[in-house]
């Protein structure tokens, strides 16, 4: 099957059943590109999805645009952003007579509260996962560290998630300096210990 | 000209709306309703339910909409593209930085050190789900809701899609 018909396939059918806006949508856009089409590792979705979550702007759509252009090119961002978009725009310019008096008809609210609890566990069940990569990559302790602090300062102070991930990105990026810098000049340092010592 | 205006708004409201579409709700109202006067805080409610009752990014399906009111099929395509392209563009150019130093330690401890938080932001995001499922439907659909998706999506490893419209119609059923 062609790349394109496969973003396409698969940011529709995201699109279509994501239920309650875009960030309902994630799990659904991780399961086409992890698990189904293999666009890319699980570990690269989270380093998509924290990069954009830096970034303003709706984050449905920002994913779609660097999966459709990692996968192929210009054109594939196209594909994936129209396909994400257009089904539910056009219904919803096509069919607002009748949208209207469903709005307020109890089966759609019965269906949206239907859809809750499944969305609610997706999310559960990608925060786990989350839990445990970072769990392999920084090891327990250091994890939970580092969640307790993002739990203390997103959901208790009230600091916007994008400045918190900015805040790390630009730490770690020093730490990792220093330690590279640290491994290029072994000699110098034992040097400059050898002199102290004697 | 009112492209030039419905192009202005939609982007505002979304370079500003910072944590993805249904963040930007608010301001899209502000630009609407408080500045433009496009239409009546009423009307953007309705619409705002309607947008709700059907699936897909909730900011680009009220764009999409108000951009149809206010100037027609061009307007409607206007203010798509101000939702959509500046952040589309931002996250592309970002990755193409990015991947340049893809396999050095720094990018890999980067991206190590972000897990925890996007962890959290997962499971805060699932427990704002259950608690609206709890309040909405109680405790005993919420609890068979959930059982049913772990058992499905992680045990039988049905595709999503399905379990969707599996609770869609559970939900027309049994929720109404």
């Amino acid at each position: 099957m062609s790349k394109y018909l496969e973003l396409a396939i698969g940011f529709a059918r995201t699109g279509v059943t994501g239920y309650g806006g875009g960030p309902s949508t994630i799990p659904l856009i991780e399961f086409e590109a992890v698990k189904k089409y293999k666009w890319m590792s699980e570990e690269e979705f989270s380093e998509v999805l924290a990069l954009a979550n830096t970034l303003p702007g709706p984050i449905a759509t920002k994913m779609a645009a660097y999966i459709g252009y990692k996968v192929k090119g210009n054109i594939g961002a196209a594909v994936a952003i129209l396909t994400h978009v257009l089904p539910s725009v056009i219904a919803m310019l096509g069919l607002l007579g009748v949208l209207y008096s469903f709005s307020h008809s109890p089966i759609v609210g019965g269906m949206v509260q239907g859809v809750t609890p499944v969305i609610g566990y997706m999310l559960a069940e990608m925060a786990y996962r989350f839990f445990q990569n970072g769990k392999k990559g920084l090891g327990l302790s250091k994890m939970l560290l580092f969640s307790a602090i993002s739990f203390i300062l997103i959901q208790l102070v009230g600091l916007h998630p994008g400045i918190l991930i900015a805040t790390f990105l630009i730490s770690a990026f020093f730490i990792a300096s220093r330690k590279e810098k640290a491994a290029k000049t072994p000699d110098k340092d034992v040097v400059e210990l050898k002199e102290k010592s004697s | 000209m009112i492209y030039i205006e419905i192009f202005w708004s939609f982007l505002i409201a979304n370079l500003l709306g910072y944590g993805g579409g249904p963040a930007t709700i608010p301001l899209i109202q502000i630009e609407v309703v408080n500045e433009r006067d496009w239409m009546t805080l009423s009307e953007f409610g309705d619409l705002l339910a309607i947008a709700n009752a059907l699936p897909g990014p909730i900011a680009t399906k009220m764009a999409g909409f108000i951009g149809y009111e206010v100037g027609g099929v061009i307007g409607s395509i206007v203010a798509l593209a101000a939702t959509i392209l500046p952040s589309a563009i931002a996250v592309i150019l970002l990755f193409k930085f990015v991947n340049l130093f893809k396999d050095s330690p720094k990018v890999k401890l980067m991206t190590k050190s972000v897990q925890p938080i996007i962890a959290i932001l997962l499971a805060v995001m699932a427990y704002q789900f259950f608690l609206t499922a709890f309040e909405n439907s109680g405790i005993f659909h919420l609890v068979l809701l959930a059982l049913l998706s772990y058992l499905t999506l992680s045990r039988f490893k049905v595709h999503p899609s399905f379990v969707i419209i599996g609770a869609l119609l559970y939900g027309g059923i049994f929720l109404s």
